[in-house]
């Protein structure tokens, strides 16, 4: 199996700060890998990298074959979510398409579909990317009078436009009532796989997506564990990793409790509002 | 002759069209209403309504200050709404993105201050700025051919500035997180963005005064906004309403010579209230 991410003995360095050190991540293509870890561990950093937004101060990492960074156009990106308030009156459609051509210079002109092929096109993937995430009741809504729910699948499509072979997502259940948050983890392993694509998302809860996934990486203390759910979430690993004793519990229908873990509150990161 | 309005409406036009300043007036309004509607209409979406209404009070200091150094007031417009633009953006990377209530707040205290320099400038001036009033409230007399070619040449430099970067801008200003990590300048969009505001602003203030800039940069905007979320159709609309704005108010003010001004906050005030209370309808 190739390697969509190989990142071996990684270390992050932010305003003098070492975030972590000595992570190793392997991810398979077509995998559905979740990073775990509670706030402030770096796993929106770790995304950063894979992104080329952040440099490894230690270690190397390669993305799709190439450099991190080299690959973005092949990479779907959701970062943290964004909230669009009511006030927010673009069309869900609109929305979806800036993830195709929102970086390109120029305005698009009026009645293009009619004339261009390569606007008709393009209309086209936007169109099946909204079928895809099965947005199309509500796309043509300005997406503030959309749910939460409704914005996150449309924001997914957004990521998924241009046919990414990797999507990487930021806190994709965040902000999501329990339905929703099983809805969407759901929707996002429909898409791993069955359309091929490998997933790469950041979770501060893994009991949403515990059916669905392949691999995780768990981030802690400024180190990081990867294995499957049964070999990492362990009172005996995450102790090891928060240098503090942790109990992991499960309950009745499966479900993981971390107990003991040693929240920091105050590096709890910013949430988007957008209007 | 009295200009006097009646049903014959080619006979109206005709009797607006029989002097050069009308004329002047008339060209003078239809370039800045185009340009104002499609600038607001981003202004709008990006939420710096309170920044574009700073900036055009930057304009009163910006006249008091041409005239007291003996320059044509519209060189006084641009450097000052220029100099606003510039410190409104300055304001932005200060408090960065999470601060935009202490932004509002920093841009109100620019306003309160440009207000004050105007009429301190003024006081030095001595004399009396002849045009106080149609400073404040715009004034379709005494636009020259000189001012209708400065005008269209700002209005080029604009749309030029927007057709460029329309669609980055956009994505920049709805959905500024993604557009980051997508590599758009978004800080460079900004910065950029609220310079060829004051250009506009300040383009816009020599038709509708100070105080009325809201008539074509704002109100336009606003009520297409209302009408569709389509973003074409959107920009069309906003462009059709700030004609039909200025042109109504120009001509209301010939036949009853009342200011246009009235006229066209007037009526910009009663669509947004209409198309406001048609999507209100529309949804339930």
């Amino acid at each position: 199996m190739a390697a969509a991410v190989e990142m071996s003995k990684g270390a992050v360095r932010l305003g003098g700060r070492t975030i972590w050190s000595d992570v190793d991540l392997l991810v398979g293509e077509g995998e559905f890998v979740a990073i775990l870890g509670p706030n402030g561990a770096g796993k929106s950093t770790l995304l950063n990298v894979l992104l080329g937004l952040n440099h490894l101060a230690a270690g190397s990492v390669a993305v799709l074959g190439g450099p991190a960074g080299s690959s973005n156009e092949r990479i779907g990106h959701l970062p943290q979510r964004r909230v669009f308030d009511s006030a927010t009156r673009v069309r869900g459609v609109d929305l979806v398409r800036l993830g195709l051509d929102g970086r390109r210079w120029g305005v698009p002109l009026p009645f293009a579909a009619r004339f261009s092929a390569r606007s008709r096109a393009e209309r086209a993937r936007v169109a099946q990317a909204i079928e895809r995430v099965g947005a199309e009741a509500y796309a043509e809504r300005p997406i503030g009078e959309c749910s939460g729910g409704e914005q996150q699948r449309l924001l997914i499509a957004q990521a998924l436009v241009r046919e990414p072979r990797m999507l990487i997502l930021d806190e994709p259940l965040d902000g999501l009532d329990l339905p929703n948050q099983a809805a969407v983890a759901a929707l996002v392993e429909r898409i791993c796989r069955e359309q091929d694509v490998t997933v790469l998302l950041v979770a501060h809860d893994v009991n949403p997506l515990l059916p669905y996934l392949d691999r995780v990486l768990y981030l802690a203390g400024g180190r990081g564990a990867m294995g499957s759910v049964e070999e990492v979430i362990t009172s005996e690993t995450l102790s090891s990793l928060y240098g503090a004793p942790i109990e992991v519990l499960q309950t009745g229908d499966g479900r993981l409790v971390v107990v003991g873990q040693p929240e920091a509150p105050h590096q709890h990161g910013p949430r988007h509002v957008l209007r | 002759m009295n200009p006097r309005f009646t049903l014959d409406l080619p006979s109206d036009v005709h009797q607006l069209l029989a002097y050069p300043f009308m004329v002047n007036a008339l060209e003078a309004a239809s370039v800045v209403a185009v340009m104002a509607a499609v600038v607001g209409w981003f202004m709008v979406l990006r939420g710096e309504t309170f920044a574009g209404h700073t900036l055009s009070m930057m304009s009163f200091p910006g006249a008091a200050a041409a005239a007291l150094a003996g320059l044509p007031l519209a060189v006084g417009y641009f450097a000052f709404c220029g100099i606003g633009a510039v410190i409104i953006a300055g304001a932005a990377e200060v408090s960065g993105p999470a601060g935009q209530s202490q932004r509002s707040a920093i841009i109100g205290t620019v306003g309160a201050a440009a207000l004050a320099v105007g009429y301190l400038l003024l006081s030095l001036y001595g004399g009396v700025l002849e045009s106080l009033e149609s400073l404040l409230f715009g004034s379709i007399l005494g636009v020259t051919r000189g001012q209708v070619l400065t005008l269209t040449l700002v209005a080029a430099c604009v749309l030029v500035f927007v057709a460029l970067a329309g669609r980055p801008l956009f994505f920049a200003s709805v959905d500024g997180p993604l557009a980051r990590a997508s590599r758009v300048p978004v800080r460079s969009l900004a910065v950029a963005f609220l310079l060829v505001l004051g250009l506009a602003v300040a383009a816009t203030v020599q038709i509708t005064g100070v105080l009325l800039v809201f008539a074509l940069l704002v109100a336009p905007a606003g009520i297409a906004r209302e009408l569709t979320t389509r973003i074409g159709l959107s920009l069309a609309l906003s462009v059709l309403l700030g004609l039909l704005i200025a042109w109504v108010g120009l001509g209301l003010s010939y036949y009853t010579n009342y200011s246009p001004g009235f006229f066209s906050t007037t009526l910009a005030i009663v669509m947004f209230a209409l198309a406001r209370a048609a999507r209100r309808l529309g949804r339930n």
